[in-house]
């Protein structure tokens, strides 16, 4: 066992294996948008108070920012693209329009990765204060949040997520 | 690509990290959650030589029982922490307080050690074991030690862990009829606290016994403040105590003032979020009463 500078990454990205060689100090931020070519990662603070790096590994939401891509080896890795192939994904995509929760969409990526692991995930009913806690931690320079909390309580009401029972 | 360059190891045993560790020391620095130690890297605050990946070693991350003690292992998640059934139903001011960590990302990535081990002056975690009267266990090349949570925080992100050595394990000793309150107080949702208070007391016949009451965010770790725990034990419960502790609670204080607070501010703040957790355990004394009341 020794200390290596540079490492091969085998992961799956929204179910696609991907192979790279990369330096150990390359974060999965910037290997899902080079290597993977997921440009839905944007990088705002690059250290974790922003939210807009958000992707699922493992299905639970977390910074890419504060991940190294050889930390990726062995974990399934879901982004904004791959979420939006789904039937949950795309109707958080027609709620945001309809409610005007996006203006430059920076921050969306995170904002509908999060919500869509609180709407899938969620095993009791979610109250408000879930759905302040979840987009709380993302940061919207553009819309004043409250159009994205009306898109999220309206989602939670549809219950078209939730495993789209 | 941010961090200044460095080399990478992911030992697969405990076993294995301690010899990392001998070799490389002060080098080195452990990887846990990332969420303290990634933005360092960024930031360039810090260059390590080499970064040890920790989270590949599944035996440290666990929560179990043995007798009156609750074990949890280093690597073990917050968000585990918050909804874990055995933390609600045992030691449930551990499981109130991680909530109030970050937000659910950071929860779902940092780890119960990782926060212990970095020891922010600001973080809920340390106060907590403090208030909870926890044993921490370090492993190094001589083997175990045990350290009693006051003993462990010696300052800002300074605790008695030395660099060939890692955090393991944290033992919560259980205790019955246990009345607590944590508040803390943040200028945004999530962020540190600009300062925080846990109250906790046992409650027989009426009055409180064992009473602990611990700031945070307010010196360089977490406060115990034995002049405020005194006021509060052995005292007929009452709303009408609250002020007395609070106000012994931040009698001596010595907060740091920084770009977000006056001294004076901090103070102020500490003295209300005591009153607050002192008033939510008195709270939730009453409730029990009355249910056991209904119920007789
Ligand atoms: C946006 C944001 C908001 C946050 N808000 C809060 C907050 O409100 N309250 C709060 O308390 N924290 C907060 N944090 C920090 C968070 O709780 C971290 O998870 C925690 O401080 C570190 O845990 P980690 O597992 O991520 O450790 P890492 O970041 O991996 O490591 C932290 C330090 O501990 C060392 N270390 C880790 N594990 C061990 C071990 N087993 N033995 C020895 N040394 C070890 C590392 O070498 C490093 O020096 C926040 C973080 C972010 C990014
Ligand atoms: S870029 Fe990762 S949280 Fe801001
Ligand atoms: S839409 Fe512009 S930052 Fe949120």
């Amino acid at each position: 066992m020794q200390p290596q500078r540079r490492t091969i990454v085998t992961t799956a990205v929204n179910g696609t294996p991907v192979e790279a060689l990369v330096d150990v100090r390359t974060t999965l931020a910037d290997f899902l948008r080079e290597e993977a070519g997921c440009t839905s990662v944007h990088l705002g603070c690059e250290h974790g108070v922003c939210g807009a790096c958000t992707v699922l590994i493992d299905g639970l939401p977390v910074r890419s920012c504060l991940r190294l891509a050889a930390q990726a080896t062995g974990h399934e890795i879901t982004t904004l693209e791959g979420v939006m192939q789904t039937e949950c994904g795309k109707t958080i995509g027609r709620a945001f329009v309809e409610q005007f929760a996006m203006q430059c969409g920076f921050c969306t990526a995170g904002f509908v990765l999060s919500l869509y692991h609180l709407l899938e995930g969620a095993s009791e009913p979610i109250t408000d204060r879930d759905i302040h806690e979840t987009l709380g931690g993302h940061i919207c320079r553009c819309t004043g949040y409250v159009s994205i909390v009306e898109a999220a309580k309206r989602l939670r009401d549809q219950r078209t997520c939730r495993g789209n029972s | 690509m941010k961090p200044a360059p460095f080399e990478y190891i992911a030992p697969e045993s405990l076993e294995q990290a301690v010899e990392v560790l001998v070799q490389y020391g002060d080098e080195s620095k452990i990887l846990a959650g990332g969420q303290s130690l990634m933005p360092l890297l960024n930031m360039r605050l810090i260059t390590p030589s080499v970064v040890m990946d920790i989270n590949g070693l599944d035996e440290l991350s666990y929560i179990r029982q043995e007798g009156e003690h609750l074990h949890i292992g280093a690597l073990t998640r917050q968000y585990r922490l918050e909804r874990d059934a055995r933390i609600r139903q045992t030691v449930p001011v551990l499981a109130a307080a991680t909530r109030l960590i970050g937000h659910p990302p950071i929860r779902y990535a940092g780890t119960i050690g990782g926060s212990l081990a970095h020891a922010d002056p600001a973080a809920e975690l340390p106060a907590v074991m403090c208030a909870l009267e926890v044993e921490l266990c370090v492993v190094g090349p001589s083997g175990a030690r045990r350290i009693q949570a006051v003993d462990f925080f010696r300052g800002a992100l300074d605790v008695d862990i030395r660099p060939d050595e890692l955090l393991t394990e944290v033992r919560i000793p259980i205790r019955q009829n246990v009345m607590w309150g944590v508040q803390e107080y943040t200028r945004r949702a999530g962020d540190f606290a600009l300062a925080g208070a846990i109250v906790l007391a046992e409650m027989e016949a009426d009055r409180w016994t064992n009473g602990r009451v611990v700031l945070f965010g307010v010196e360089d770790r977490p406060l115990r403040v034995p002049r405020a725990e005194a006021v509060l034990t052995q005292q007929v419960l009452s709303d009408s105590q609250a002020s007395a502790v609070a106000a012994a609670a931040v009698a001596e204080l010595d907060c740091h003032a920084d770009l977000h607070a006056s001294a004076g501010y901090r103070q102020q703040l500490a003295r209300v979020m005591v009153k607050r957790a002192y008033l939510d355990a008195v709270a939730m004394w009453n409730e029990k009463r009355e249910d056991t009341a209904g119920s007789a």
